[in-house]
């Protein structure tokens, strides 16, 4: 698309590392013979996918523009870029930033692509990446080339690979670590980038390193390998290592990760992480997807069977000298300021309350004395082309370009001299980038959401941007024991924006009301963002969208007055339990008529009327649609009471009553009455001819998956529960009971067309 | 005399008309019912696609009108209000019919934008006020080369678009980091000049 595109490949030539060069010609050319139609469109779209090029909300060309679904008529045609993604649809590139390091060049270069190929923003990710959005395809090369000049890779960023390595930003600075991991992360995302070890995965895999245990700052439960810094005296020597977690992750029912080992020795980290990934390569599931992950892997096999098999495997792999070879740098490593360690002068006072307060919420003292980290938060992990290029002079300026992105979609500048403070706050309040308020409940983390992403339900960022602006007035007349919540929102069940881990997450979800479809989002309560991500929340409420903030402030207030001296609000979650959280939301998930406030029909952010078609009420559907009303609302009560009895530790009647909830959304949809004498068998099998043979169930981006944890769930009825096995369940009751409200939403629309 | 070979390349030409002063708080808010129901209408030339919205990014891209060609975005780079036509897609011609284009597809959308209910009477944008980018480094690098291949044909393209009114041109040459940006302005009464600034 771009006129210089020809022209970049020669200009970068020299300054190209050769192998990453030889790797973007090879995809260039890969682009061309797709254009042609010379490969495969499933196997281009995985090749792109390698290289970071994503689809885009509409990319099949396919529109609701609030009046009707509109075919978008691009000049290319019918020519696709892989399965239903049509080639000139705007998609979104994904830069690899391992453990989030960068200088101020690349940080430039990031500002450049962003204006010159994107919409003018650079976006910070929950593993810090950057993207960038609205990106035609026939640029990615020239992209990538770019990127490459300034030793940037963008391969693996998406698709069935390993995935971006995260690590705590702190890392190296931190009053809490036990050592500075950041050299080990660097070393184990490029031993594992390409390694024919991880070319033939079922799905994504990702890895991340912390320092600490109790921190939150790289979130290493949630990870399919997820590695915390440990130090172990052997022999009379200081021996460093790892506690190793596997197979956590998030996405629609969360797994913690299990204790792989509480000590692996460094030397150990890249052959056992090798031989993790071809233990997962070549017994990890490949036809579903939805249960191709780690996680299932690791539950299938057991911790114990998984750990004897990475060890027959790492026995049996021969030596690499790259798994040691870097080691010796490792111990050595250490950042050097660029400017002499200093104090902070007490404050003149045309400084003024801003800059008190921004150093209250964005300035961490390092272990350095005389040294600061400070954040820079970025509304909605969003930057600016002009804001990129004032954070790279300010880097240059104060620091030794010690630039990180942050799992809370922001950026932090290390090794700030203090005295240099009240400058760079200026240089940073010049830029718009001084807000104050990191780490507070006004810094919401929220993935991409309806905005751009293929799977969003609800408008994340609409409400997270809604909510932050609320805050902006509100936040400073918080108590800080609210203050210091967090909030955390995905668009989808999919929980990129880690709603599992916040303190009051939210996902996406819909709800058919009165015909029409309208968004909600699911509240979730208590889930534990410290110990990276300890513990996960779990599903209170469905609210409709323009009713979240009144939620938020509805139970932050409830925390402030009820809650005892120093306790935090996971504690307080768990003393006041969920039914009496759920009671105090319960008027909130009332819909009124759309002829009464229409407003509810549309999402944050978005003028159009959420529903995607115009849905007409004939009597017929009318019933049915009373009926499922009956029947879904039975549902659930019962997912929701299944959790409360979870919390009590009866986990047989939560199981019980998980499956119950189960088989009146299947009743619902199969229009059974209420009390109808028909066997639960009969319930199951009915259900699958109807909706799962035909598929009239199928979620458009998971295919059967809500389906299957119905169909799981009944056939493991009669097997000994387990407290990890029933909160999934639950978990995944409730995501059964949401899809049985978008199929009947689906068929509503359907019925209205015929 | 430039060398027309030099120029025939530069594409991706970008103009933002400026706002008149005093626009009114709220104005990102309302257009993006009005994109979307610029989507719904075809109103513009371009394939338009979606609606993306920057409004909490301070001196941001505001809200776009995504397009296939090019974006429409009331925009507040700089601090300052405008409207934005970033073209993305070559455009046929010479450059000055190239340029021209740019020029006219943004006034169009400006005077378009004008006339919606949300922003009669409060939504004013001053023809003779903007800025031109070329958005691509390598085919226009922030140089005095480029200024002085590009000025004449930026000052001819609108000597004959704003008519005789005295025409400012000034090249932002600070930062030579950012794109090739020239600032238009014939609203005013000063003399004709050419600087860099």
């Amino acid at each position: 698309m771009k006129a210089s595109n020809s022209l970049w490949r020669e200009r970068l030539a020299a300054q190209m590392p050769p192998q990453l060069a030889r790797e973007i010609d090879v995809f260039e050319s890969e682009l061309t013979l797709r254009k042609q139609g010379k490969i495969d469109e499933k196997v281009f779209a995985e090749t792109r996918l390698r290289r970071g090029c994503y689809g885009q909300r509409y990319d099949n060309g396919q529109r609701h523009d609030g009046i009707a679904a509109r075919t978008l008529r691009y000049p290319s045609g019918e020519l696709i870029k892989g399965p239903n993604t049509l080639w000139d649809a705007p998609g979104m590139q994904r830069i690899k930033v391992p453990f989030g390091g960068l200088n101020a060049r690349q940080l430039e270069v990031l500002a450049e692509l962003a204006e010159e190929y994107a919409d003018g923003i650079a976006h910070v990710t929950t593993r810090q990446d950057f993207q960038l959005h609205f990106v035609h395809i026939e640029d990615t090369p020239s992209i990538m080339r770019r990127l490459a000049a300034v030793g940037i890779t963008t391969r693996e960023a998406c698709g069935n690979s390993v995935r971006n390595v995260t690590g705590c930003p702190l890392a190296g600075v931190c009053r809490d670590e036990v050592f500075d991991v950041t050299p080990y992360a660097k070393a184990c995302a490029y031993f594992l980038l390409g390694h024919p070890d991880c070319q033939d995965f079922g799905r994504k895999f990702k890895i991340s390193f912390s320092g600490c245990r109790d921190k939150p700052c790289a979130l290493a439960r949630i990870h399919d390998i997820g590695l915390i810094a440990a130090t172990r005296m052997e022999d009379g020597r200081l021996r460093r290592g790892f506690e190793v977690y596997v197979g956590g992750g998030l996405g629609p029912v969360p797994y913690q990760a299990k204790l792989f080992t509480e000590f692996l020795p460094a030397e150990e980290l890249l052959p056992t992480a090798q031989a993790i990934a071809r233990i997962f390569a070549r017994l990890g599931e490949k036809k579903n997807r939805n249960r191709a992950r780690l996680k299932f892997l690791v539950e299938k096999l057991g911790i114990d069977e998984f750990r004897r098999l990475v060890a027959e495997e790492r026995a049996a792999l021969p030596h690499d000298p790259a798994w040691t070879s870097y080691l010796p740098e490792a111990e050595r490593f250490e950042e050097t300021p660029s400017r002499p360690p200093s104090q902070l002068v007490p404050l003149e006072s045309s400084n003024g309350g801003g800059f008190a307060r921004w150093m209250a919420t964005n300035v961490y003292r390092q272990r350095q004395p005389g040294y600061v980290t400070v954040t820079v938060r970025l509304p909605l992990g969003d930057i600016t082309a002009h804001q990129l290029r004032k954070l790279a002079d300010a880097a240059r300026r104060y620091t030794p370009e010690a630039v990180r992105t942050t799992v809370e979609q922001n950026i932090v500048l290390r090794w700030v001299s203090e005295a240099d403070l009240p400058a760079l706050y200026e240089e940073l309040k010049q830029a718009k980038l001084a807000a104050p308020g990191a780490g507070t409940i006004a810094d919401i983390t929220a993935c991409p959401g309806t905005d751009t992403c293929k799977l969003g339900i609800s408008a994340s960022r609409g409400l997270a941007r809604e909510l932050e602006r609320r805050f902006q007035h509100e936040g400073d007349a918080l108590d800080g024991a609210a203050r210091s919540l967090r909030i955390k929102i995905s668009g989808c069940f999919n929980s990129c924006g880690q709603h599992h881990v916040a303190d009051l997450g939210f996902y996406g979800v819909s709800r058919n009301k009165y015909n029409y479809t309208v968004p909600h989002f699911q509240v979730v309560l208590g889930g534990q963002w410290s110990e990276n991500g300890g513990a996960y929340g779990l599903a209170v409420a469905a609210v409709p969208s323009k009713r979240i903030p009144e939620a938020v402030d509805r139970i932050t207030k409830k925390f402030l007055a009820e809650r005892i001296e120093g306790e935090t609000f996971q504690q307080y979650v768990k003393r006041t339990g969920k039914a009496a959280l759920k009671q105090a939301l319960e008027d909130l998930t009332e819909v009124p008529p759309h002829e009464v406030d229409a407003s509810y029909y549309t999402d944050w952010g978005d003028a159009r009327e959420f529903t995607t078609e115009d849905i007409g009420i004939g009597e017929c559907a009318g019933e049915v649609v009373s009926s499922a009303d009956f029947q879904l609302a039975a549902s659930e009560r019962e997912v929701f009471e299944a959790q409360l009895l979870l919390d009590r530790g009866e986990v047989q009647a939560a199981a019980k009553l998980a499956l119950e909830a189960m088989l009146h959304g299947a009743r619902a949809l199969l229009n059974l009455p209420q009390n109808a004498a028909v066997e639960d068998q009969v319930v199951v099998d009915e259900f699958r001819r109807q909706f799962y043979d035909t598929q009239l169930f199928f979620d458009p981006f998971v295919g059967g998956t809500f389906a299957n944890h119905f169909f799981r769930a009944w056939e493991s009825r009669h097997e000994p529960p387990t407290s990890d096995g029933v909160r999934r369940l639950v978990s995944e009751a409730q995501l059964f009971i949401d899809a049985c409200h978008s199929c009947r939403g689906r068929l509503a629309a359907g019925s209205a067309k015929r | 005399m430039p060398n027309s070979a030099a120029l025939e390349p530069i594409q991706h030409i970008n103009v933002k008309l400026f706002a008149l002063p005093a626009a009114p708080e709220g104005v990102l808010d309302a257009a993006i019912p009005v994109f979307h129901r610029w989507i719904q209408n075809s109103a513009c030339p371009e394939l338009l696609i979606d609606v993306a919205d920057y409004r909490h990014v301070p001196d941001g891209p505001g809200v776009i009108l995504i397009g296939h060609e090019a974006n429409y975005s009331l925009d507040c780079e700089g601090g300052r209000l405008g409207l934005l036509y970033n073209r993305k897609t070559r455009s046929e011609g010479s450059f000055e019919q190239r340029l021209r284009l740019s020029y006219q597809r943004a006034l169009q959308a400006a005077q378009l934008l004008e006339r919606e209910p949300e922003f009669a009477g409060v939504l004013k944008f001053d023809p003779a006020c903007l800025e031109v980018v070329v958005n691509d480094r390598l085919l226009a690098p922030n140089t005095e080369q480029t200024w002085r291949l590009l000025k004449p044909h930026v000052q001819s393209v609108f000597r004959e678009m704003l008519g005789e009114r005295a025409l400012a041109l000034d090249w932002i040459s600070s930062d030579p980091r950012e794109r090739f940006r020239v600032r238009v302005d014939a609203s005013g009464p000063s003399s004709e000049s050419e600087t860099a600034a």
